[in-house]
């Protein structure tokens, strides 16, 4: 058929205006899909979470300590099948520009609930067996080159010192959803020095991890050790581990809606300008349009035109733009890896891209062919000459 | 080659235009026939509504009151996609400005009016050569307009104007952007078309010459013919 002939030919009669709207089209969907692969990253560890985990934290704020001994209490409730605890350490290691998230944690019943933390089964035991042992994700070893064996000296914050550690071994995430750059460590090695050093902050923790039986009793669980604590010296907050991770995005919320904001504002630019592009060319051809419908060609037709020029205008600066969205969130996981661990493009982001383009291209062509439909013929072919 | 019965017959047409709050008119009461095979050339000042009669037997334009029918059916009784499909299969439209299609060859602009067909591709490709080799541009048929005379053009949108074998063919002002010679070839062309093809063409034009060549002519000024 004539008609696809006449879209791509049509497409690139102005090469230069068409290749700068397919470029800019193409920034628009880098900038689309960079700002939507960083809303990914942000709830990532959301995404990660399980529905058969909660975590019990002081009531007051996650900054407060829980004794230890609620460890035990936990682990008799009903429902409960695992109990873990950690710290956050907050260790630098040499410089603060190396930021990497460090917790100290019991590790056994920790890795227990963390299946998807993946070690190989003999570094595994070497790291179970050594206390001033550490297990780095796959990630962070390759940003430091850290090898097995290596001793690694974290400065501490919370907890003052130069803290030696060993590197027992390199865990992988059973998906991409998991963070690879994360640091875990014997909590006993820390509750030792702590000991020494501030006798009064010893055997306390910033949290406990639970693993329950059912998910669907989850709430109830939660509830029954939250009573239990009730009135204490130390009351708790349970919640799902994804409330709970969801209680820190929420505190970035505002920046989570600018992106969302930049993101639709980027689409509005980007139709404004292929609107234009399309505007311009529609009141160009107007004549040609008019010719074609003297020799009986009809408004679907015209329609055809135009809709396919813009559609091919836009997909073809949508695909450019996906081709470059993949080396940019290449450079950014290297560039900014301990700020968004997990960053990678999501399928769905790519189906959006493409969902934009068409948008864009049909809404842009919109005026246009209704312009080209409706002007009388007689009046189109005076446009000409 | 003319016959009885008239290819067009124009009943008490009348069209007007508005501009603004105002309506200029344009055509008032014309009545007139034109039979099958015949050659008409149609005179008048800029203005006269030449143009507007022509647009409205091609079926692109409506008129106010009265009536066209061509070839039997009653066009001014159509709708826009019933207009477009008759068109398509029984008017040739030989333009000005020859209004080819830039991005399409010769061949492409020629065979535009047969996509609408049901034609196979080789049923095409046979009208399109056979079109082409009546106006003598076999040789230029993969040439974009840009790269052929104003003649050649011409002869293209004559070529494509002929293509579907129309039961009539439209000129407006078909030699007006044309140099003496090439004029002369397009309207010897037209001629050949009108006596051995028999086709009926309507030809609007300020052109004398042009007008020397037709069967008969008609002079249009504001809005009625003035003498036949």
């Amino acid at each position: 058929m004539i008609l696809p002939k006449m879209i791509m030919k049509n497409a690139f009669r102005r090469r230069v205006r068409t290749i700068l709207t397919i470029t800019a089209m193409g920034i628009a969907i880098l900038a689309f899909g960079l700002l939507r692969t960083v809303l990914t990253a942000w709830y990532s560890a959301v995404d990660a979470s399980s529905a058969s985990r909660l975590v019990t934290r002081s009531s007051v704020s996650i900054i407060f300590p829980l004794p230890l001994a609620y460890h035990e209490k936990i682990g008799h409730v009903s429902g409960v099948s695992r109990v873990s605890y950690g710290s956050w350490f907050g260790g630098i290691y040499i410089s603060e520009k190396n930021f990497f998230a460090n917790f100290a944690v019991e590790p056994a019943s920790y890795l227990d609930l963390y299946p998807e933390f993946v070690v190989p089964p003999g570094q595994k035991a070497d790291f179970l067996r050594d206390r001033r042992g550490f297990i780095a994700g796959k990630k962070l070893a390759d940003r430091f080159g850290w090898r097995l064996g290596d001793i690694v000296t974290l400065k501490g914050t919370i907890y003052p010192g130069d803290w030696d550690f060993v590197l027992r071994g390199i865990y992988t995430g059973l998906n991409r959803t998991v963070d690879e750059t994360q640091f875990f460590f014997h909590w006993d090695y820390l509750n030792e020095g702590v000991r020494k050093a501030y006798p009064a902050m010893a055997d306390e923790v910033g949290f406990f991890m639970i693993g329950v039986k059912d998910p669907n009793l989850s709430a109830e669980v939660a509830r029954e050790i939250d009573a239990m604590f009730a009135n204490s010296r130390a009351e708790t907050l349970t919640e799902s581990e994804r409330a709970f991770i969801m209680g820190f995005i929420s505190m970035s919320e505002a920046i989570v809606m600018v992106i969302r904001i930049v993101s639709l504002l980027v689409i509005v630019i980007i139709l404004a300008v292929v609107a234009n592009t399309m505007a311009m060319t529609t009141r160009e051809r107007i004549g040609e349009y008019a010719v074609l419908k003297t020799l009986g060609y009809r408004g679907s037709h015209i329609g055809v035109i135009i809709m396919g020029e813009a559609l091919l205008i836009t997909l073809s600066g949508c695909l450019l733009g996906i081709a470059v969205t993949f080396p940019m969130v290449r450079f950014f996981t290297t560039e900014l890896g301990q700020y968004f661990p997990v960053f990678f493009v999501e399928p769905l982001t790519i189906w959006l891209d493409f969902g934009v383009a068409i948008l864009v291209g049909a809404a842009a062509a919109v005026i246009p062919t209704r312009q080209a439909v409706r002007i009388r013929i007689a009046d189109g072919l005076r446009r000409i000459g | 080659m003319t016959d009885e019965y008239p290819i067009v017959r124009i009943t008490d047409v009348s069209k007007s235009y508005h501009r603004g709050s105002y309506v200029v008119p344009v055509l008032s009461d014309i009545t007139f026939d034109i039979a099958r095979g015949e050659f008409l050339a149609i005179m008048g000042p800029s203005g006269s509504g030449k143009s507007t009669l022509l647009n409205l037997i091609a079926g692109i334009d409506r008129v106010d009151a009265g009536s066209i029918t061509v070839g039997g059916q009653d066009i001014t009784a159509m709708n826009e996609t019933e207009l477009a499909l008759w068109r398509a299969d029984n008017v040739g439209f030989i333009f000005q400005f020859y209004n080819l299609i830039p991005v399409l060859t010769a061949y492409e602009n020629v065979e535009l009016p047969l996509h609408l067909t049901g034609l196979s591709r080789a049923a095409r490709r046979e009208h399109v050569q056979t079109a082409l080799a009546m106006v003598n541009l076999t040789e230029r048929m993969d040439h974009y307009p840009s790269q052929l005379s104003g003649g050649e053009q011409q002869r293209v949108a004559i070529a494509r104007a002929i293509v579907v074998d129309p039961a009539i063919l439209v000129a407006d002002e078909p030699t007006g952007d044309l140099d003496r010679a090439s004029a002369h070839d397009v309207l010897d062309l037209m001629e050949r078309l009108n006596t051995e093809l028999g086709k009926t063409i309507i030809m609007v034009t300020h052109d004398p010459h042009a007008a020397e060549r037709a069967h008969s002519m008609k002079h249009l000024e504001k809005g009625v013919f003035n003498s036949v």
